[in-house]
């Protein structure tokens, strides 16, 4: 009736996989110095009514008031069929809680454009500007939670896409992005084979389309003329910068490694001079641009940024994270650096616990010493406070 | 009883993957263990509907839990008498189809979601604490599945493949099995940090053709219901294989009683498409020492009380108060086993 085995059987470890898919750098060049920056997490900081469950959290800001936004994934996404177009909503909720935690009100219920949050922001005025990477929507509320304008267009139906085998081992894939985080627009399509005639010039993948055709957008920020300036994205691969009115003005970069070149810019923060920080997440720096879009510099010392965030006041700090890949809890650190890009600090790992992250997907650093984080595999946000650092090392 | 083994015809699934055949338990002679089903065991309140009853399970206070794909995939709680006290996960992100709840030893109640992807762990009140796995993104909208054929990925040490059940050791390291897309059996320390796994999908010793259930017993040994093997593979704390049960037909799922003496429960469900042949020769649970010996068995496939259709969900907690889930009746039935009559025929009459 049964068999005892006394097999002593090996297990299958699949284990190493996990590494080989992510491109996540496993330490930056200039680590080795850096000091570690003590910090304690505040214990359950946002209170959550009953019945109301935050999911995967991409968004966390704050505003002038310390009142916290938090854009998460909950719920889920409807999609209605309708023969061989298929529409959806919902996916996504906006709550504010107070400068306590405590639980204020639901922004945008049932709205139009909620399908797949991706960032939200607050603006110098206090309006609350929302990225939805599904919608392919920058939506601006005022600080009642109307709305103001919005930039893009959801896309009308979804249709059903054609089964794409794995795609190979990311070694094999230049500066792929971390596993599980969705697709780029792959490397472009393979140019005609001509007869006759000089060969066609390479596709530019990823520059888009003059206007607001994003694809896939992931971040914005604004100028101190209010200029907006959105990073786009998945698909395309490029900043884009509107006036304050969201007139188009002028458009940077394509899918690429070198410079003004982008592979998936996942986070976009600005500082009181304009320049433009971009979390170039899948070429493992941080870009900066200028206010007119052309190339400054690059720090690539930090691990593979997933978000960026530069505090107010006149000593500007940039915060850049070099989140956990979706599919292992390696690096996870969050880095603080001068905006010249000399590194002050890091703080953090990758994990499930309390001061740990579970793939950080926005920083709030309106005040660089109580800074707010929202972890996409973790459903949560924590509240972070920094001490000095230990040691300066460098 | 017959002797030989039944091979049925092929059972589709939901999903038409796996496919395997539902067979009569080889074990005989196994006495017959009378039991009451207590009548309306669980008040829901109006408006209120379980759909399949995928998983059910009870905490140290007595009260229920049941993991139910109603309209949409949503978690019960009920007191000890059956009573409704509240819903928990309302719209959660990781609730899309159910498969399983488990509460731990602290009263944690963990779900396991095979549509998600994902086991999500609740503290008591029903506060998020912790998560595994993660549900796929749809920004892209859908995509069709892989060709029939396609080999499943290689597994993935944070990424379950529609994940099965959940158990835990005295130290709190937590087993998953999965699933139906994965074939293994992973274990992760307490706070969800992945240790190993085990497994492949096929039929020899320590692969495994659907995993769909699995329990852990007080010294930390894994057992996996391996459904589509029809067998019961037991391994160590550390994954290693030592035992197989290959007697008591294809397990659904499976649970282990607490206390100084533990048993085992196996359910031989009647699939889910309830194939006329398939009635005569499933359907029965199972009461077996944890050494695979066979103490009793009780039930049969069937709608009425006291009859099962397709268990999916088994809690133990006390052993001679079961509360079994069913996925094609919709129910839960907290059944009464007498034990002590075991040789004796008893009544049919509902208790309570």
């Amino acid at each position: 009736m049964k068999r005892i085995l006394t097999l002593s059987f090996v297990a299958l470890l699949i284990l190493t996989a996990g590494h080989a898919i992510s491109a996540q750098q496993q330490f930056g060049g200039a680590q080795l110095a850096v000091p570690e920056i003590p910090f304690d997490s505040v214990p359950n900081f946002l209170k959550l009514p009953d019945k109301m469950y935050l999911g995967e959290v991409p968004g966390v800001a704050t505003n002038s008031k310390g009142h916290v936004f938090v854009y998460t994934r909950t719920g889920t996404m409807t999609a209605t069929l309708g023969g061989s177009r298929v529409f959806t909503h919902d996916g996504s909720r906006l709550f504010e809680f107070d400068e306590k935690g405590a639980y204020v009100r639901e922004i945008g219920v049932g709205i139009y454009g909620f399908l797949f949050a991706h960032v939200v922001r607050i603006d110098p005025q206090d309006n609350i500007w929302v990225v939805d990477e599904a919608a392919n929507l920058v939506m601006k509320f005022d600080p009642n939670g109307r709305i103001l304008m919005t930039i893009g267009r959801k896309p009308e139906s979804i249709n059903v896409r054609n089964y794409e085998p794995p795609a190979p081992p990311a070694g094999a894939r230049a500066g792929g992005a971390p596993a599980g985080e969705g697709r780029g627009a792959g490397a472009g399509g393979a140019a005609g084979a001509g007869r006759g005639g000089p060969p066609p010039a390479p596709p530019v993948v990823g520059a888009g389309v003059e206007g607001e055709s994003f694809n896939r957008p992931t971040d914005v920020g604004w100028d101190a003329q209010g200029n907006i300036f959105v990073s786009d994205g998945y698909g395309n691969s490029r900043v884009v910068k509107y006036d304050k009115n969201g007139v188009f003005l002028k458009m940077a970069g394509h899918r690429g490694a070198g410079p003004l070149e982008f592979n998936t810019p996942h986070g976009l923060a600005m500082d009181a001079q304009g320049n433009v920080y971009i979390a170039d997440r899948g070429n493992n720096r941080v870009q900066v641009l200028d206010n007119e879009l052309n190339f400054k510099t690059q720090y690539l010392n930090v691990g593979t940024p997933w978000t960026v965030c530069v505090s107010p006041g006149p000593h500007q700090y940039l915060f850049s994270s070099n989140s956990n890949a979706i599919g292992n809890f390696d690096n996870g650190e969050i880095y603080k650096m001068e905006l010249d890009g000399k590194i002050v600090g890091r703080f953090g790992e990758g994990g499930k616990q309390m001061k740990q992250f579970g793939s950080v997907h926005e920083i709030d650093c309106r005040d660089p010493n109580g800074i707010l984080v929202g972890e996409l595999t973790n459903w949560r946000v924590q509240k972070l406070m920094l001490k000095a650092p230990t040691s300066s090392t460098q | 009883m017959r002797r030989f083994q039944v091979c049925l015809a092929v059972v589709v699934l939901l999903t038409a993957l796996p496919l395997y055949a539902q067979s009569k338990a080889k074990v005989q002679n196994v006495p017959e263990i009378p039991f009451d089903s207590v009548a309306n065991a669980l008040k829901l309140p109006d408006n209120l509907y379980l759909g399949e009853g995928i998983g059910v399970a009870t905490n140290s206070k007595g009260h229920v839990y049941v993991y139910t794909r109603s309209g949409a995939t949503r978690l019960f709680e009920f007191d000890q008498t059956g009573a409704f006290v509240k819903e928990i996960g309302q719209g959660l992100y990781g609730f899309l189809f159910a498969h399983a709840v488990r509460v731990d030893k602290d009263d944690n109640i963990w779900a396991v979601d095979e549509g998600s992807n994902m086991v999500i762990k609740f503290d008591p009140t029903g506060k998020v604490l912790m998560l595994i796995g993660r549900r796929p993104e749809a920004v892209e909208g859908l995509e069709a599945g892989p060709p029939a054929g396609t080999p499943p990925p290689n597994a993935q040490p944070y990424a379950l493949g529609r994940p099965t059940d959940i158990g835990w050791d005295a130290q709190g390291n937590i087993f998953i099995s999965d699933g139906y897309t994965n074939s293994r059996v992973v274990k992760y320390d307490k706070f969800g940090k992945f240790i190993k796994s085990v497994g492949t999908r096929g039929a020899a010793p320590g692969q495994m053709n659907t995993p769909h259930g699995l329990q852990v017993d007080a010294k930390g040994n894994v057992y996996v219901a391996d459904r589509g093997n029809a067998r019961i593979q037991v391994f160590d704390d550390n994954l290693v294989l030592r035992a197989i049960y290959d007697h008591v037909g294809n397990p659904w799922t499976l649970c282990i009683t607490p206390g100084p003496h533990q048993y085992l429960y196996s359910s031989n469900s009647y699939p889910d498409s309830n194939p006329a042949a398939a009635r005569d020769i499933t359907g029965e649970v199972y009461k077996m020492e944890l050494d695979g010996t066979v103490v009793g068995k009780f039930g049969k496939a069937g709608k009425q009380l006291k009859e099962f259709s397709t268990i999916h969900g088994l809690d133990c907690r006390n052993e001679n108060e079961l509360w079994v889930s069913e996925i094609t009746a919709w129910r839960v039935q907290k059944i009464i086993l007498h034990p002590q009559q075991a040789t004796k025929p008893t009544s049919t009459s509902a208790a309570r």
